[in-house]
């Protein structure tokens, strides 16, 4: 399948259309209709970012509002404005929240990837657009997650690009997406048969209709466990833009 | 130069009227009120989020077509107001903040505010701008999701800010009896 064509900005068009989510909601109708969209090719990087606090200094890390981000946020640099390595500029910023995630794409004129945008892109290989029931594709995806954390980080937009020609989406970082919150798993299935479920007002839950697919499986428990201001040593992003 | 000085204090007399004065401390770090949010309200006023500042706060998200659990977040902050005297009530606001811009308009916030008997006085029912929501939501810990038939799955839970817009407790227990402990962090943040 061809590769949908680049813009030339660093965002590739992807056409969207029926998609098969492994989220399965109750009030689903299905198929699940997705518009069409451009998507940044690779994470954003230190280096990208370094230029946004200081466009933006109140997301420097001495300066941002402690409601906006954690106390690790950009820990790992050397200085507030200043990145650790040059090694470093080239890698997928980590260590940043959803709300500085957000205001970096709303500078771009762009936002976060929805999660079904993120899952839509994230199921291709490198040459179908969706390899997900390909075992060999589901063993590498498991490799990656039980490399030690501790390891430095590859540089972005050094993978081969998916089908659509997008990188990085397995293997590198983990990726906010705009409405990690929207992601009720781990509550609701905790919960069913509590007399705590109205913690979630009308009781739609969410269950995973793939179970294999440990992809989806580990990065919806883990941005269902998130606040907006948390920040880790592996959680990155990249922006998505309307067409 | 004088000319300079002079506008200068045009310029901070003007900044400073726009502000309640006398002007305030800068915020706290840690104050939802950084947020640059705008809401609209039951009137129709659009205000910053942050102008609720100088007052403590009950605050809550919902959306007017819900039929179960936000007219019991409205119960809440009914039977929080009734623990309270008068005079305490006269320091606490409440902010309901709509999940459902689309569909609460200040049209639909007005008529929930009638059918309720709301006093406008006190509470707040208001809708952000859409691409503000998500964000709203997560400086209160509200999760949510739109459903496809229309309503939400959303988290319930009362918020109480402090004068600063600082979270100071929160519960998930909402409805004709407030929970206790909540109401004890009420009181000592209204306290005089």
């Amino acid at each position: 399948m061809a590769a949908a064509a680049a813009e030339g900005d660093g965002y590739v068009r992807v056409p969207g259309g029926n998609f098969t989510t492994a989220l399965q909601y109750e009030d689903a109708r299905l198929p699940l209709r997705i518009a069409p969209f451009a998507i940044m090719r690779r994470p954003v990087t230190n280096q990208e970012f370094l230029a946004f606090v200081m466009a933006h200094p109140q997301w420097r890390r001495d300066q941002v509002a402690t409601v906006f981000a954690g106390p690790d946020y950009l820990a790992h640099w050397r200085g507030p404005a200043r990145l650790a390595s040059g090694e470093q500029g080239a890698q997928p910023v980590t260590r940043v929240s959803w709300f500085a995630a957000s205001a970096y794409c709303q500078g771009q004129g762009a936002r976060l990837p929805k999660w079904h945008e993120w899952e839509l892109v994230a199921a291709a290989d490198a040459t179908r657009r969706d390899a997900r029931s390909d075992p060999a594709w589901r063993e590498r995806i498991l490799g990656w997650y039980a490399r030690p954390s501790s390891r430095a980080l590859p540089s972005a937009g050094a993978q081969t690009p998916n089908a659509y020609g997008v990188k990085d989406l397995h293997g590198v970082v983990w990726e906010w997406t705009e409405d990690y919150s929207a992601l009720l798993v781990a509550a609701d299935n905790r919960n069913q048969g509590d007399p705590d479920r109205n913690r979630f007002c009308g009781g739609a839950a969410l269950s995973i209709a793939d179970r294999d697919n440990y992809a989806v499986l580990m990065r919806v428990a883990m941005l269902s466990s998130l606040n907006g201001s948390d920040t880790t040593m592996n959680l990155g992003f990249r922006c998505v833009r309307e067409v | 130069m004088k000319s300079v000085s002079l506008l200068f204090l045009a310029v901070a007399m003007l900044a400073m009227s726009a502000w309640a004065a006398p002007a305030l401390p800068p915020l706290p770090s840690d104050s939802v009120y950084q947020s640059t949010a705008q809401l609209t309200d039951a009137q129709s006023h659009r205000f910053a989020w942050s102008a609720k500042r100088g007052q403590a706060q009950l605050v809550s998200m919902f959306y007017t077509s819900c039929k179960f659990i936000c007219p019991l977040i409205v119960d809440s902050g009914k039977a929080i107001e009734q623990s309270l005297s008068a005079e305490e009530r006269t320091r606490l606001g409440v902010t309901l903040i709509s999940l459902d811009p689309e569909h609460d308009t200040p049209d639909v916030l007005a008529r929930m505010r009638r059918e309720r008997d709301l006093d406008p006085a006190r509470w707040t029912l208001a809708r952000p701008d859409p691409r503000d929501v998500r964000a709203i939501a997560g400086l209160l810990g509200v999760r949510y999701r739109a459903l496809a038939g229309g309503e939400f799955n959303h988290t319930t839970v009362l918020v109480l800010l402090d004068a600063d817009g600082r979270v100071v407790a929160r519960t998930e227990k909402v409805g004709g009896l407030p929970d206790p402990t909540f109401l004890a962090a009420v009181r000592r943040t209204i306290a005089p």
